[in-house]
């Protein structure tokens, strides 16, 4: 079903939205270790870590899915496939990462257990996204 | 995978409408105020102050009651004193400056800032002097300056004492005197690390031997940890002449105004309770601060209702927090306590006076007054009565926010106003005291 032409251009993605996608891993990954942290301890430091890796990781983020939004678009034909579940993947570890930033503005223990359920399940979407982002697709496409 | 966005979104809707409900509001005036359980949507309720000026606007004071500014353009004026001679004396400043330490700070302080004052705070203490007794305080100097955000204040005998917001200090006092003779010497420091809850209450034991210094916590809800509370939220009792001092009273998480009752000899606070689990929870409370009392802060309030925000809690010390005497309404954010005399009409003769700043984190506002908590033998008895309003006008607009008040012996409640930067006095405009029948 895919057309050669078409699949020639989409090579994989640019290097600067790489580097965007893998920044925010190691962010959204030590906000989950800092909610382990802050939840093991009760250390509000580790929390309050937590709230700032998380604003970082969603800045990161935000541009790699606004990148990956602006290749869908300029594509003639992907809103299906790979790139289509790659920017769902993202979009989705976006938003639940928001609405953790949000959880992580509650004062002291209120913040908890959400804040650590959220950072686990965001960074397995955004290991995720990576893993689709930074695969080459060309080969999957065009089988 | 291709669920997971639209689910999420919907999700992400649903919580964000879910908070900032509004509500009716149970009654919690008095001893035993309804408690609704716990709750906060994903963001805390703000309802910040919409500020205007007067205009043709006044605050209003009750039937037979007048009301005038008797001085305007102070820079941010919140606890008064009354001399013995009848001048006023005006702390004026702003405190705090706390490290902004998450994301939320960033973002919260730039919301409430917009409920306030854009003035810079004074640092000093203004003396105001009415000579003929007309009303008009026609006489206005800079009694003390370059202090460091003075709050409570006292006098004990010649000396008077000012609580700025690291430090309790001294000055010589001599009636009369418009300008202090010298600098003030420092009795004792004051915590002041972080300083969240800046303000540094004040009150003189009847005898003069002591001092007792509010203290509020360095927090919410301990969200910067517990090592800062140290200290804090809690009520010192300062030696007025060797400033050493002791813990008289903990557990208070923000006692913005102290009282001695007279008679009795008691003392008493105004203490503005937690915030960020509902509007209508934790009722601010006016209470009888009693000696080596804990007053619940963090672990629970309202006696033993345990926050579970709090980690490490403490069961030990939830069973022995005491239940406040008066509640006074959720997120009003008392600020000033007086007790009444019989020179402000028979009505208002026995109780207490609350100025409330006005809340944040309620949908509808609710403080932004002044009231009156009457007492019968000695305690407080039956719900409050409106004594100053209008500071939050009908069409939404904030003019005023009342924060000390005081009673002028000669018959006259001073309020400060550190939204419009007034002093405010409100007098029987019948003439004074005891045979004059109830205004209604």
């Amino acid at each position: 079903m895919a057309d050669e032409r078409n699949v020639a251009v989409r090579a994989g993605i640019h290097p600067l939205h790489a580097f965007l996608l893998a920044a925010c891993v190691p962010l959204f990954l030590g906000a989950l270790l800092s909610d382990w942290a802050y939840s093991s301890t009760y250390e509000i430091q580790w929390a309050n870590f937590a709230s700032w890796l998380l604003v970082g990781a969603l800045v990161f983020a935000g541009f790699a899915l606004l990148w990956a939004v602006i290749d869908l678009l300029r594509a003639d034909r992907s809103w299906t496939g790979r790139p289509l579940i790659y920017f769902l993947v993202l979009l989705a570890a976006w938003v639940l990462g928001f609405i953790n930033a949000l959880v992580h503005a509650k004062d002291a223990w209120a913040k908890m257990p959400e804040a650590l359920i959220l950072s686990v399940i965001v960074a397995v979407l955004v290991l995720i996204a990576c893993w689709l982002g930074l695969s080459t697709w060309r080969t999957g496409e065009v089988k | 995978m291709r669920v997971v966005a639209p689910f999420a979104i919907v999700a992400a809707s649903a919580l964000l409408s879910a908070c900032g409900s509004s509500s009716s509001t149970p009654n919690q005036y008095g001893p035993n105020p309804t408690l609704p359980g716990p709750h906060r949507g994903l963001l805390p309720t703000m309802k910040i102050a919409n500020p205007a000026g007067w205009g043709d606007q006044r605050p209003i004071a009750p039937a037979g009651y007048t009301i005038t500014a008797i001085a305007t353009d102070l820079k941010i004026p919140r606890q008064t004193l009354v001399l013995p001679n009848g001048d006023i004396l005006v702390a004026e400043g702003r405190g705090g400056g706390e490290p902004k330490l998450t994301p939320k700070d960033f973002v919260a302080s730039k919301l409430k800032a917009q409920g306030t004052s854009p003035v810079k705070g004074g640092n000093r203490l203004t003396l105001l002097r009415d000579s003929n007794g007309d009303g008009v305080y026609e006489t206005r100097t800079v009694f003390a300056e370059n202090l460091n955000a003075p709050y409570g204040l006292a006098l004990i005998g010649n000396t008077l004492y000012v609580a700025d917001q690291d430090a309790l200090l001294k000055f010589d006092y001599r009636t009369g005197q418009t300008r202090a003779s010298g600098p003030p010497v420092v009795l004792t420091p004051l915590p002041s690390a972080i300083n969240h809850h800046w303000t540094k209450s004040l009150a003189a034991s009847p005898d003069g031997r002591f001092l007792y210094v509010g203290i509020g916590s360095n927090s919410n809800i301990t969200e910067r940890g517990m090592n800062v509370e140290t200290d804090r939220a809690m009520i010192w009792q300062v030696d007025a002449q060797t400033g050493a001092h002791r813990q008289f009273a903990t557990g208070l998480r923000n006692p913005t105004a102290l009282a001695i009752q007279p008679v009795t000899n008691q003392l008493w606070a105004v203490v503005n309770e937690r915030d960020e689990i509902g509007p209508n929870l934790v009722p601010d409370y006016l209470t009888s601060v009693r000696e080596g009392g804990f007053y619940g802060w963090p672990y629970s309030y309202w006696g033993q209702h345990t926050d579970n925000r709090v980690r490490p809690q403490n069961a030990a010390k939830v069973a022995s927090a005491i239940v406040p005497d008066y509640g006074l309404g959720s997120h009003v954010a008392a600020l000033g306590v007086a007790f009444s005399s019989p020179a402000m009409g028979a009505r208002f003769a026995d109780g207490v006076f609350v100025g409330e700043h006005g809340s944040w984190n309620r949908t509808p506002p609710s403080g932004y007054r002044v009231i009156f908590v009457p007492f019968t033998n000695g305690r407080p008895s039956g719900p409050p009565i409106d004594f100053v309003t209008n500071f939050l006008g009908k069409d939404g607009k904030t003019r005023g926010r009342p924060v000390g008040v005081t009673v002028d012996p000669k018959g006259a409640l001073i309020v400060a106003d550190d939204l419009s930067n007034t002093i405010w006095r409100v007098t029987p405009a019948a003439p004074r005291p005891a045979a004059a029948p109830a205004p209604r």
